[in-house]
């Protein structure tokens, strides 16, 4: 569904991405992980089409970008730390303008199942700007899969949430993910990663140099793991590959 | 690239030389014009200094089109340094209207049509490094200092035929002279030569600033990469 | 409840004018919400026609004189405070991407925000007209007059519109805006003054042409190099 070849994004001189080769079949849940600074967002944002490459080739459920960024931006939700929302508009009218500019058909149905996939039945009239930070993520949620895509990318969805908020989230994940969807996650939260990634990269200096799929990874392993890869990183060592 | 390439030495020297002889034939050569006096000699450098300004401004606009186009840095580089050379040609073109315009319009300043728009040129100019000064992303402050560099390109002809609405006093040199035009004048032979020998100069120091503009610019990225191959 | 529809097939592409009617509805449903742009801006151009009336000791004679000046002026400041509200709302949470998430044309988005901004800037305009109409005693309701202020109000808004979402992207933002516009806004506010104050003279249609046409190529220009441009504006 994703892949990315020997992909490099500069900003300026500075190179974030360096030769990133990244690939992921339909229906997986990978956990992208990674220090602060490593590139995840740049790498998200790349396939999201919301930044080119600098060099190298990336293909998004067989379309390849940025050529063909129109063809994937329709297959594509996306669910970044910001909500994206517009905080004047009530959730249902964010869910009615997103969905105008997706084509969404059945737009009235397909709201209201959104609202009560993410749980906001009875506040789809109120004023985004009166949601919790939870609520507001809940319905980016339904922002991100109002269209119905085959493939989600999540960036840091559990920033700024507290407890509560995290077990809800990680309940609408849960059922929006289990219809077949593939799943790309960057996240801080080992444990919740643990739970819901059926495969985890490590994203470091800008290559993804460690991956395990969830069978090679014991139980609270993830932890032990994720140590290993980042720190197998210092010089001389730098060639560890596909942990 | 680190060694000052030969050519651009002799475009040094070319230029000095250029300059010595231009400075003689616009102050001894050239012959007194007869109602205005020695002050119209500020009129060759006046003009010259407008033209290579232009130049400089129009050569930017190019650059930000071939950035747009390839995204390649070095023309970003390039295009400012087209603005940072055009800024400095166009003030002195309009610091020397000035001081011609003080003793034969009576007034440093007038409202006409081509002052106004030399000047709303450079602000819009000022405003593109004001725009540079503003962005820390380098791919950023490049795409969008092509852009406002093409944008703010194309509302200049735009002022000026708004200005133009009002009566111009402005003298046309060159080309059919405007009747209600004061201090214009017919160039003999002598005045011809120093003027077109400035244009000339000019136009050999303009292009031997850009060039070492642009070569300071590459340098600058440079050590900005060595900084950062350092720093990780 | 099934939330993963039966067709695997995604919606067809939506067209230009429905996108671009969709980003216009956005901003028109929010604006109806919170007020905030409109009143700044009509609040805003209450105070500068009254200051004008006290640092210009308006006399009958000369107020026929600066009217359209005054308007003019008063126009091109309220319209950079809406312009910059109405992109600071899409920059702010990063809405923007998610509008450049959508499948939509980027010039889609450009017009969209350009007719809202300019229904915004015709609202004030339609309101302070009558107001200055009766506290100076004028009469504004000259047909050519109003054209010319529908004209000088599309360049503005058409140049305003792409120069405030590459502002807003800066960290200078708020001041930027004016500074990067005016010198470019320059053209349209000349020549919209000049034929504003034809019309009010009552000067007969040759003097005023010249002023019109320039209007008109303006906006032509200014749209067509907007549409190329818009693109590399919001592009990363
Ligand atoms: N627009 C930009 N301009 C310059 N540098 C950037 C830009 N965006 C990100 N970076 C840099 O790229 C690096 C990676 O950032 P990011 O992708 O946000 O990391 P992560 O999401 O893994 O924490 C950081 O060092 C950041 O400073
Ligand atoms: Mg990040």
């Amino acid at each position: 569904m994703i892949s990315a070849r020997n992909l490099v994004k500069r900003f300026g001189l500075k190179s974030v991405l360096r030769g990133l080769d990244f690939e992921v079949a339909e229906g997986e849940f990978v956990g992208l992980l990674g220090p602060n600074g490593a590139g995840k967002t740049t790498f998200l944002r790349i396939l999201a089409s919301l930044a080119r490459p600098s060099l190298g080739r990336v293909e998004v459920a067989g379309f390849s970008l940025p050529e063909q960024a129109a063809q994937v931006r329709r297959r594509l939700g996306v669910l970044s730390h910001q909500p994206l929302l517009y905080p004047d508009l009530t959730g249902e009218e964010n869910l009615t303008f997103f969905g105008r500019l997706y084509n969404v058909q059945n737009l009235p149905e397909r709201i209201r199942n959104v609202l009560a996939l993410v749980g906001l039945e009875g506040r789809g009239r109120d004023l985004v700007r009166t949601y919790s930070r939870g609520m507001q993520q809940r319905l980016a949620i339904g922002r991100a899969v109002i269209h119905d895509p085959d493939i989600l990318l999540l960036d840091e969805p559990y920033t700024g949430l507290d407890q509560d908020a995290s077990a809800m989230l990680d309940d609408v994940l849960r059922k929006v993910t289990a219809e077949g969807r593939t799943v790309v996650m960057t996240s801080h939260d080992l444990v919740r990663a643990q739970d819901l990634c059926s495969r985890f990269d490590v994203l470091t200096r800008g290559r993804i140099l460690a991956s395990a799929s969830r069978q090679d990874v014991p139980p609270d392993g993830l932890q032990a793991f994720y140590r290993r890869s980042v720190s197998s990183l210092e010089p001389g060592r730098a060639g560890a590959h596909d942990g | 690239m680190n060694a000052k390439p030969k050519a651009l030495m002799a475009l040094d020297v070319a230029s000095w030389a250029l300059l010595a002889v231009s400075v003689y034939l616009v102050l001894v050569y050239a012959p007194m014009e007869a109602v205005m006096g020695n002050v119209q000699r500020v009129f060759y450098y006046h003009v010259a200094a407008g033209w290579v300004g232009m130049i400089g401004f129009l050569f930017a606009v190019f650059a930000g089109i071939m950035y747009l186009a390839r995204g390649d840095r070095k023309w970003d580089v390039m295009g400012l340094a087209g603005v940072e050379v055009g800024l400095i040609f166009s003030l002195i073109n309009i610091v020397t209207g000035s001081i011609w315009a003080r003793p034969i319009w009576n007034t440093w300043w007038t409202w006409d049509p081509r002052l106004v728009t030399a000047t709303i040129m450079e602000l819009v100019y000022v405003a593109y490094l004001m725009l540079r000064q503003g962005i820390d992303d380098p791919d950023r402050r490049a795409r969008f200092g092509a852009i406002y560099a093409i944008v703010g390109f194309l509302s200049v002809p735009l002022s000026f035929f708004s200005i133009r609405i009002w009566r111009t006093i402005h003298p046309v040199v060159i080309g059919s002279g405007d009747a209600g035009a004061q201090g214009g004048f017919d160039m003999t032979a002598g005045m011809q030569v120093a003027f077109f020998f400035c244009l000339f100069t000019f136009t050999v120091i303009a292009v031997d600033l850009l060039w070492h503009r642009v070569r300071l610019g590459f340098l600058a990225d440079k050590v900005e990469q060595l900084k950062l191959k350092f720093s990780s | 409840m099934t939330v993963k529809s039966a067709a695997k097939r995604p919606a067809p592409p939506v067209s230009f004018l429905s996108s671009m009617w969709a980003v216009v509805w956005k901003d028109l449903a929010a604006e109806l919400r919170s007020r905030e742009l409109i009143s700044a801006m009509l609040v805003f151009s209450l105070l500068v026609v009254l200051i004008f009336n006290f640092s210009l000791e308006l006399n009958a004679r000369e107020r026929q004189e600066v009217t359209a000046g005054v308007l003019w002026v008063t126009f091109v400041f309220a319209g950079t405070l809406g312009l910059n509200r109405s992109m600071a709302i899409e920059k702010d949470g990063n809405c923007l991407d998610g509008l450049l998430l959508a499948p939509v044309d980027r010039a889609a988005i450009y017009f969209g925000k350009v007719i809202g901004n300019l229904i915004f800037m015709l609202l004030v305009i339609l309101i302070v007209l009558p107001i200055y109409s009766i506290l100076y005693n004028t009469n504004l309701f000259v047909p050519g007059l109003l054209v010319t202020i529908l004209l000088g109000a599309i360049g503005y808004v058409v140049s305003g519109t792409l120069l405030a979402a590459m502002s807003v992207q800066t960290r200078t933002r708020d001041i930027l805006l004016p500074i990067l516009h005016l010198p470019v806004v320059l053209p349209v506010v000349i020549s919209a003054v000049r034929a504003s104050t034809y019309f009010l003279q009552g000067q007969p249609m040759d003097l005023i042409w010249g002023s019109l046409n320039l209007l008109i190529g303006y906006n032509v220009i200014f749209t067509a190099a907007a549409y190329m441009l818009f693109d590399y504006v919001v592009q990363e």
